[in-house]
């Protein structure tokens, strides 16, 4: 089955894991910008990050015939240095210009301060402006309620195409308010602190499948990228169809992706062929 | 060993992360129980009350004995 990984932090992972995605059928995958684990200090840490992930990565990706497309942003654990977020957003242009970027992201909030919503404005404003796609990165554990209602009460009050944003990493207190002001919205599937494959294909069940991105994000922490293909399993194992599996893990990132027009892979569907006799 | 501070901090996510998934799995059948009309049958139905006794002595504060021992008993009923 054809997959898509739509939230993947290539630079944290092996080339190993790229030759064992593309062996189970991942034909691409999208990388937002990431902490890195510790506070950038220069913007030009951050220039060099986006040229990484929209140079570099893609080819380091098409060895193993995945496409891999990237976004950029500051993430909002290091949003606390106002004067760093502004000196970095003046150089998303540039990047927005490249063939492989998709948009701005993951922006969003961590703590939900007011230098993060601050940050998170000015980073949609200008995705906005210069018709950029959004991917909104949401709080962990005991923060996500707070934190993800924050970022829909700051995008209520700009101009905003909703069909253009994904809010990622929502969970079952969150997945409804996000779909009824008609975002697009992510699970994402780590080992243990966030959505777990049997809790997303019940979230499925229950919201159905429309605008919805299921991912494993997959960086330096505790993760693992084949999280994604144990949902598409535990989907399939309870009789969902193949095309039902291939709309959600294919067809939907495509919808939603396929916004922006670099992002030229199209939605698929399986056909049985009807073979004359012979 | 570990202290009590280290027992809880070491293990709280993923007691967190198994704690989730047993409500996921009560909800997913309340769910298949609301679709289809129609509870479980005798055998998944024993089943269930044994999860909902193990879940009810995880509640216990002070227990008689170790918890793991008494679930294990529980779900040696079925």
């Amino acid at each position: 089955m054809q997959i898509i990984q739509p939230h993947y932090h290539a630079i944290a992972r092996t080339a190993q894991d790229y030759e064992r995605m593309a062996m189970s059928g991942v034909v691409a995958v999208a990388e937002p910008a990431f902490w890195a684990g510790f506070d950038r200090l220069y913007p030009e840490t951050f220039i060099d990050y986006f040229r990484q992930i929209s140079e570099f990565e893609p080819t380091r990706a098409a060895q193993y015939g995945i496409r891999h497309f990237c976004w950029v942003a500051v993430n909002p654990k290091e949003a606390e240095n106002p004067t760093l977020t502004r000196e970095v957003l003046k150089h998303f242009p540039e990047f927005f210009a490249k063939p492989t970027v998709l948009g701005v992201g993951e922006t969003g909030l961590h703590k939900a301060t007011k230098n993060e919503c601050e940050s998170l404005e000015a980073h949609v404003e200008l995705a906005m402006k210069h018709g950029q796609l959004v991917l909104i990165h949401t709080p962990h554990l005991a923060d996500k309620a707070h934190g993800t209602k924050k970022v829909l009460e700051v995008l209520a009050g700009m101009k905003v195409d909703p069909e253009r944003i994904w809010i990622d990493h929502v969970e079952e207190q969150t997945i409804r308010p996000c779909l009824d002001a008609g975002y697009w919205v992510g699970f994402t599937l780590y080992p243990i602190t966030k959505c777990s494959p049997k809790r997303a294909v019940d979230m499925l069940e229950k919201y159905g499948t429309e605008k919805i991105l299921v991912n494993s994000s997959a960086d330096w922490g505790p993760s693992d990228p084949f999280t994604l293909q144990e949902c598409i399993l535990e989907f399939r194992r309870r009789g969902h169809s193949l095309q039902e599996a291939i709309e959600v893990f294919h067809n939907n990132p495509c919808r939603f992706l396929g916004q922006n027009p670099k992002f030229d892979i199209k939605p698929i569907r399986v056909e049985t062929l009807v073979e004359a006799a012979t | 060993m570990l202290s009590p501070d280290q027992v809880v901090e070491a293990y709280f996510l993923e007691a967190r992360h198994q704690l989730l998934e047993v409500a996921a799995l009560l909800d997913r059948h309340d769910a298949a129980v609301a679709r289809e009309g129609r509870g479980a049958g005798p055998a998944a139905a024993a089943k269930l009350a044994v999860l909902r006794q193990a879940i009810a002595a995880l509640g216990d504060d002070r227990p008689v004995q170790e918890r793991t021992v008494a679930l294990l008993e529980i779900f040696a009923r079925i």
